[in-house]
């Protein structure tokens, strides 16, 4: 549900007038720092909190790095990481082959392909993660019951396999649509499709190349947001995964805290946290920049 | 292709490029559907097979080795008892943390439109835009080192035996309100964007305090898009689980309906609870349905005001 409001589509609208003349008089100001303080505060509170957690949780050790020296060494991170960085990548990989030929068709073609293809791509708003999962955790029970004599048994079996669950890429392809689809397509909207292609065409390129040397090229700050998004998306993700019983990276926070005093995992957490935010703050300033001036907001 | 055709078609050439011209833009209309067959396909049978399997399954029973048949049982079972408290907690928890992140939200959007410092309405919406789709189990970990049990201000500001804690609706609400509060931030300030000087100032000249400007001009414009806000905060608390469950684990002693899904699905008690998790499941589709129901309308309405 939080995908409807696409990371950067509120960012591009431009600022209006209405900032200037508002300064009246001292009370609406002083109202103003305080609401920006107390926001900030509970903001950037928990941050600050939980990395003190992590340097100086027991009173006996005192101030220490180790909770972050010792992710290096600690059970079962990497083999959780290595999974959910596959996954993100298969992933990626997966919605760019479905959604570009899509957004460039959606472009050139009718508007009922368009809202066609819009109202599929925002299907997976209303069925919360959680109850796709109920579904295909279903689906996966009647399969174990009655395809064994099939021989469909084998690509059952292969699909669920615990180095690399194609049933969890499928989850994830589902849930990255509406989001990746969004933004695909207003970077589609920032460019002149139907004249680039023509000027190609005139200077004898065929169609297919005409896409991938001149379109895609353009197309290449959308298709690092929608990646980006993405894989902040597969690395936090924990509902499907955790219930149909696989161990990526969320999941093994959540099991190695249960598990241990929790400062190891708290600093994983926080780290994560960082790096996800940063790459995302990086698209997110950089794609506002760029678009700021062409394209209005998506919704 | 061709746009402009210098040469105006005339008799038979004329009728075989036209003829052309329709076949290739049949082509490409083709082209198009080809094109976007893949995707089709793909949901088809990746989100399609399991939505149909859950509303399958929410209507039938289940029990090894006997056919399954036609019931409603597993909807009324959703609808009462701890799965209904759990519905109810997941709505309450819902609506109280978006109702409080709608005020809240205005608030801070409100404070950081009408600021000088352009710096810091780029910095609050780009901070937004990231904390509002991206928490989950880290967030939960850093509200559980701040104010959890072993916390770092439960333990220095003795909050415990002050009655506070963090695992119960209220802890799980403020931290909700991490992820809610700058969704609305993103929702709103584009329509506080399109609030206009001229209309402050024509209020004013009319004698308007500032209480008046609110109350009669700016409220009844920002409707729409804190209703759709509200709305669109709702669905997105309602759907939360990974916050939760790392929170207070699955099948916690909080009631939420997220939860009690993961808990009927993981446990092997009932063969049956598993149909009554997809009837949940499909309680939960429906009120998602009824949200995006009220919130697309609104959203364009509010569009009106953003020129």
């Amino acid at each position: 549900m939080a995908s409807v409001s696409a990371l950067n589509s509120p960012t591009t609208a431009a600022p209006k007038a209405s900032r200037s003349s508002r300064r009246s008089g001292g009370r609406p100001r002083f109202g103003r720092t305080a609401v920006l303080v107390i926001a900030a505060l509970y903001f950037i509170g928990p941050l600050v909190c939980s990395f003190l957690f992590t340097v100086d949780s027991d009173p006996a050790k005192g101030f220490t790095f180790s909770a972050y020296s010792q992710i290096f060494s600690v059970a079962g991170l990497w083999p959780a990481l290595q999974l959910s960085l596959l996954l993100a990548a298969a992933t990626i990989l997966v919605v760019f082959l479905l959604l570009i030929p899509t957004v460039i068709a959606v472009r050139l073609g009718s508007p009922r392909l368009r809202s066609v293809v819009e109202f599929v791509c925002m299907l997976p708003l209303v069925v919360p993660s959680i109850a796709l999962t109920a579904g295909i955790n279903i689906l996966l029970r009647w399969g174990t019951e009655y395809l064994p004599p099939t021989p469909f048994w084998v690509t059952f079996v292969d699909m669920q396999n615990g180095s690399f669950p194609v049933i969890l890429l499928l989850a994830y392809v589902v849930m990255a649509l509406p989001l990746a689809f969004r933004t695909l397509d207003s970077g589609m909207r920032a460019i002149d499709v139907r004249t680039l292609l023509e000027a190609a065409q005139n200077n004898g390129a065929g169609r297919a190349r005409a896409i991938v040397t001149v379109i895609l090229p353009n197309l290449r700050g959308a298709m690092l947001n929608a990646g980006m998004l993405t894989l902040a998306l597969v690395l936090g993700e924990f509902t499907v995964s955790s219930i149909l019983g696989y161990t990526p990276f969320a999941v093994w926070i959540v099991n190695g805290n249960a598990a241990d005093d929790g400062t190891v995992t708290t600093a994983v957490s926080l780290i994560s946290l960082m790096l996800t935010w940063a790459a995302l703050l990086v698209m997110s300033v950089s794609g506002g920049r760029r678009k700021a001036a062409s394209n209005k907001p998506a919704t | 292709m061709s746009t402009i055709d210098p040469l105006a078609p005339t008799g038979a050439a004329g009728a075989d490029r036209s003829r052309r011209r329709l076949r290739s833009s049949l082509r490409k209309a083709a082209a198009g559907r080809v094109a976007v067959l893949p995707l089709l396909l793909f949901v088809a049978v990746a989100f399609g097979l399991p939505a149909v399997a859950m509303a399958y399954g929410s209507f039938t029973t289940y029990a090894p080795g006997q056919p399954s048949h036609y019931t409603t049982g597993n909807l009324s079972a959703s609808l009462s008892g701890g799965y209904l408290t759990a519905l109810l907690g997941s709505v309450k928890l819902s609506a109280i943390a978006a109702l409080i992140a709608t005020v809240l939200g205005l608030l801070l959007a409100q404070a950081v439109v009408t600021s000088r410092f352009e710096v810091l309405r780029h910095a609050v919406l780009s901070a937004s835009g990231v904390l509002a789709n991206f928490g989950g189990v880290p967030l939960a970990f850093a509200f559980i080192a701040t104010l959890g049990n072993n916390g770092l201000l439960t333990q220095h500001l003795h909050l415990t035996a002050a009655g506070w804690n963090l695992y119960d609706l209220t802890g799980l609400g403020l931290v909700y309100l991490y992820f809610l509060i700058p969704l609305m931030v993103l929702t709103v300030i584009p329509a506080l964007d399109g609030l206009r000087k001229q209309w402050r100032e024509a209020a004013q000249n009319n004698g308007a305090g500032l209480w008046q400007y609110w109350r009669y001009v700016a409220l009844p414009v920002l409707t729409p898009s804190l209703l759709g806000g509200f709305v669109l905060l709702f669905g997105s608390a309602f759907a939360a689980y990974a916050t939760a469950a790392a929170m207070v684990g699955a099948g916690g002693a909080v009631p939420l309906i997220t939860l009690q899904i993961a808990a009927s699905l993981n446990g092997n008690v009932d063969a049956n609870a598993t149909n009554v998790a997809l009837a949940m499941s499909l309680d939960m589709v429906v009120i998602s349905v009824l949200v995006m129901a009220v919130y697309l309308p609104l959203q364009r309405r509010s569009a009106r005001w953003l020129v």
